[in-house]
């Protein structure tokens, strides 16, 4: 044991856990900053722009005034799973990441079940969000995770069943495997992305990740105007600010799986000299994966939210029909080819 | 390393599996339940069956529970009214029915021998499972998921009836 513990596999590991966590982590308290910046920009006020130049430590602000609130406690609140829900929340959120290629070289682990590890843990991270509104004993959060489990399980299904198209055309669930497959171009100057081969299952995928991330037009379980703000109304200063990194973590991942699965990972023009050759998948990925979020977050300043029950219609009625029918329709020309 | 981590998950699972029946809360009792479910996958991984492993997360930790969780929170359930008065007798069935269910793993673990059992007689992979399920097991394979499907009518009809 103490062989491999200092063996160059195991330090190359830590060294990478070290890399992707913590990128990670800095970039998630700087989403926050994105999103309210970008937000405001749309609704046409300046937004967050005091600490700092353009506002740039807002992040650090807002982290040590979370560090540094006093710790308040519901008194009817169940203690344990009131404390527990956060970390609940948080675990799924980060593990998920270590099975999400960044480049070639930089991903934590390889399995030939990834794709399926994602949805595993993403599956469980209802649990945070359920727990958090039970536990604090109060109305509007109870009512909030008993919505966000049904829309979790409704749009589960679609989620699972959108990606299937994209795996009988690549063969396989292991996503570096996948991303290779969609190495080169057709005629020279399209690239090979899957986008072109299964628009319809990216199209639900997108809107069932929305609603998996609670995402505006989805945020069914943290309206505001009806539920204070969701589960996380009892939670403040550090606890809260698990559930908002937890949120950005949920929506970092079903991004870089929207980017893996159909926008071709880190594929993208290679040159220059050998180190630059290194670090450019990289680059492609976390620029793909930055567009993507730009997208969300225009969404949620500009999409009203809906309705719970067009909420369930539609996943139930429209959402999962049109991902069958895309898997139907894969299928039969996978046979014919 | 294996090793440790297999006492490591098995203490888990079988913690959590006592901590399922002593709980009176309905809701820690489903918690302990995800919690050895989690176990159980971490033991799947230990054999090599990845696959198996992710697959019960996704569907029973992720699915089914959630449900057992809703249903829970819905009904909100004070402490001491579980419901178990009633069913009292079923100690007296219960105690007989876990022995018996103990003695016969036990002989099909003498019979096979606890070295050769599960691991190295076929790939874990997704594509090892579905070449077995679709060429050697296809007739159970059909069998159970339409007995599925008439389950799922089933369950509609029910709850149909009530609305």
């Amino acid at each position: 044991m103490i062989d491999y513990l200092t063996s160059r596999d195991f330090l190359l590991m830590l060294l990478k856990m070290f890399i992707v966590f913590g990128g990670l982590l800095g970039a998630f308290a700087y989403l926050s900053l994105v999103e309210r910046r970008v937000m405001a920009f749309v609704q046409m006020r300046p937004g967050p722009n005091r600490v700092g130049p353009f506002g740039l430590l807002q992040p650090i602000a807002d982290g040590l005034k979370f560090l540094f609130k006093e710790q308040v406690h519901p008194t009817d609140a169940n203690k344990w799973l009131y404390l527990a829900a956060p970390l609940i929340s948080i675990i799924p959120a980060l593990l998920s990441f270590a099975v999400i290629p960044f480049g070639p070289a930089l991903q934590v682990t390889d399995l030939n079940v990834a794709l399926l590890v994602v949805f595993a843990v993403g599956s469980l991270s209802v649990y945070g969000i359920v727990l958090g509104g039970w536990a604090s004993n109060s109305k509007y959060p109870l009512i909030a995770s008993m919505r966000s489990s049904a829309q979790m399980i409704s749009y589960e299904l679609s989620l699972t069943l959108s990606v299937v198209g994209v795996l009988m055309l690549a063969n396989t669930l292991s996503l570096v495997h996948i991303v290779q497959g969609q190495e080169g171009t057709w005629l020279g100057f399209i690239p090979r992305w899957n986008i072109f081969l299964q628009p319809v299952g990216f199209i639900v995928y997108m809107i069932a990740a929305t609603a998996e991330t609670n995402r505006l037009p989805f945020d069914l379980a943290e309206s505001e105007q009806e539920l204070v703000s969701g589960w996380h109304t009892e939670y403040s200063g550090m606890k809260f600010g698990m559930y908002m990194l937890a949120e950005y973590g949920n929506l970092t991942a079903s991004v870089c799986i929207a980017t893996i699965l159909f926008f071709g990972g880190w594929n993208g023009p290679s040159f220059g000299p050998d180190w630059l050759r290194m670090i450019l998948p990289t680059i492609w990925f976390v620029m793909k994966i930055s567009v993507f979020i730009f997208i969300y977050v225009l969404a949620r300043s500009t999409v009203p939210r809906i309705r719970y029950d067009q909420l369930m219609r539609f996943g139930w009625k429209y959402m999962l029909p049109v991902a069958l029918a895309n898997i139907l329709i894969t299928s039969l020309l996978v046979a014919l080819s | 390393m294996i090793q440790a981590l297999f006492v490591l998950f098995a203490a888990l699972a079988v913690g959590a599996a006592i901590n399922v029946v002593v709980q009176k809360h309905v809701l820690y009792s489903a918690l302990s339940l995800i919690v050895l479910l989690v176990a159980m996958s971490g033991l799947f991984i230990l054999l090599e069956a990845d696959f198996l492993a992710v697959i019960n997360i996704i569907v029973y930790a992720g699915a089914i529970m959630v449900l057992f969780v809703f249903v829970i929170m819905l009904l909100n359930l004070p402490e001491d009214e579980d419901g178990t008065d009633r069913l009292r007798w079923l100690k007296f069935v219960g105690i007989p029915m876990g022995l018996f269910l103990l003695f016969m793993v036990l002989a099909t673990l003498w019979q096979t021998g606890a070295d050769n059992a599960a691991t190295t007689q076929m790939p874990g992979t997704p594509q090892a499972i579905g070449q077995a399920l679709f060429t050697d097991y296809l007739l159970p394979f059909e069998v159970t998921s339409l007995l599925i499907l008439i389950a799922l009518m089933g369950a509609v009809v029910f709850a149909k009836r009530e609305l």
